[in-house]
């Protein structure tokens, strides 16, 4: 392991399960463990897998109205988030890109922030700085654990009676084994499920606990990867980054209704250029026809030959059982159905446009 | 029948004239689950230390060398339709192809058993 490699609270849990470590966002991550990441996503989406995300960013924002503060930076509606509702959201920068994809908890006197790894220090390092009147809590001495999979709720229910009747999209605090965390019914799976937010010096001991459960196995990175791809869900830094809009990126979902008339976060004028002017390429999920996977950076040609895209992720899909992918295309080329080939290694392979999710999401809706 | 191995991981079955390839169990652990594997076509001439094959897992496409000189005789279809069977079997039902013996010579440069073993130990 290089040196100046960081470890999670369960690293040393990771190494005696067999993980296979890699560097992943400045931490040392288990890619996948014995298993290997076929059988770990089949788990996931069978039964139940448990994974370590400390290694993003947690953190707390506080003030008063901290929910129209943080709407100065992300288009989100958070106003009109209930008490503990989650939100997808979005960092923008003025060009109307994406500087990061994060999660907002509405804890009613503050906010529950959850960002990626990769962003985590620039991400806080621009809150904090665009709004001085907030007090930015990061929340360095907690550990995140993803519990992912049909049986998950069963699973916690053994330890918290009741976590089972927590709706997707919704936070409450838990005692856990007698550990008191945060726990969200949601994930990145396309699975129900749940993240838990646990004191780091009580994250290895929760994390045996559910290991110990018959229906629970150690799952990777790289099985979290494929699992969210089947599930159309964007990797950051891949699928989206501070070049693609939130309209390109097709999560108009993600721009409020109120927020797209009041504006008020940065990129909102190409936001709405986008939305009612057109685009001029778009995110779309890629099917390959063959069996051969197409991955990042392999580029989209058209019928006769013209580049009009690129894919941004790509690989096997495990429970689909067969090359999955997602990409930009020129917009024109956007409609599901739409022949087009892939170059890989430098012969045409025909693919389609694909509807996305690969694999339907399975979430907790009451 | 003589077995020699790569520094890429590929074993080389010489059986007179002709040689059978593969990657070895080392290469495929590091590998993890493959899905698809392209193989090079019959009566395709191939160079030493050539792109001539690509074995894809779950997270990654690694390129498979030609380990010696020579030309292409058979792929192996059966990966066509089950890629596992380089997991599964290696060295055995999970060849990648099979190839002419184009310079004989070249087979004294590659590593025996005992070799690659001692090889592999000082990757670990």
């Amino acid at each position: 392991m290089s040196e100046d490699l960081k470890t999670t609270p369960l690293h040393a849990l990771h190494l005696e399960l067999g993980g296979k470590m890699v560097p992943f966002a400045g931490y040392d991550m288990p890619v996948q463990y014995k298993q290997g990441i076929m059988k770990e996503h089949t788990h996931t989406r069978e039964a139940c897998g448990l994974f370590d995300v400390s290694h993003m960013g947690q953190a707390l924002l506080k003030g008063a109205d901290v929910q129209a503060a943080i709407e100065s930076l992300t288009p989100s509606d958070i106003k009109g988030l209930p008490q503990n509702g989650i939100r997808y959201s979005l960092l923008m920068n003025e060009q109307g890109g994406i500087r990061d994809d994060f999660m907002v908890t509405n804890r009613g006197d503050h906010l529950y922030l959850v960002v990626n790894a990769a962003c985590k220090e620039a991400d806080f390092d621009y809150i904090a700085r665009s709004l001085p009147d907030y007090e930015l809590e990061l929340l360095n001495d907690r550990a995140l654990l993803a519990l992912q999979g049909p049986m998950a709720p069963v699973v916690l229910n053994r330890f918290a009676p009741g976590i089972d009747q927590l709706i997707f999209m919704n936070m409450g605090e838990y005692d856990i084994a007698g550990i008191p965390c945060l726990v969200s019914r949601s994930g990145y799976t396309g699975e129900d499920g749940y993240e838990i937010s646990v004191p780091a010096d009580k994250a290895e001991d929760l994390a045996r606990k559910l290991l110990g459960e018959d229906e629970v196995e150690a799952i990777g990175l790289g099985a979290r990867d494929s699992l969210r791809l089947e599930v159309g869900l964007c990797l950051y830094g891949a699928d989206i980054d501070e070049t693609t809009s939130p309209i390109e990126a097709s999560l108009n979902w993600a721009v409020g209704k109120r927020r797209r008339e009041e504006g008020g976060f940065p990129g909102h004028g190409v936001v709405m250029t986008h939305l009612n002017e057109g685009i001029a390429r778009k995110r779309v999920g890629i099917k390959p026809l063959g069996r051969a996977p197409a991955r990042a950076h392999t580029e989209i040609a058209d019928q006769d030959g013209n580049i009009i895209g690129e894919i941004t992720s790509g690989g096997f899909g495990p429970t689909f059982q067969g090359p999955v992918a997602m990409g930009y295309v020129k917009h024109e080329f956007s409609k599901i159905g739409t022949s087009v080939n892939l170059i890989v290694r430098g012969k045409a392979m025909p693919a389609e446009i694909a509807k996305l999710p690969f694999v339907p999401q399975r979430y907790y809706k009451g | 029948m003589t077995v020699k191995y790569t520094e890429d991981h590929e074993w080389v079955l010489i059986e007179g004239e002709n040689a059978t390839v593969g990657i070895t169990d080392y290469a495929q652990n590091a590998l993890g689950d493959i899905v698809f594997v392209e193989l090079p076509e019959a009566g395709r001439e191939v160079e030493q230390g050539e792109d001539c094959a690509v074995v894809e897992s779950v997270k990654a496409a690694s390129e498979v060398y030609a380990p010696i000189t020579g030309e292409i005789i058979e792929g192996n279809e059966a990966l066509e339709d089950d890629p596992a069977l380089v997991n599964s079997s290696p060295e055995g039902d999970g060849w990648f192809f099979k190839m002419t013996v184009g310079d004989a010579a070249q087979l004294d440069d590659l590593m025996d058993e005992a070799a690659y073993q001692a090889f592999c130990d000082g990757l670990d």
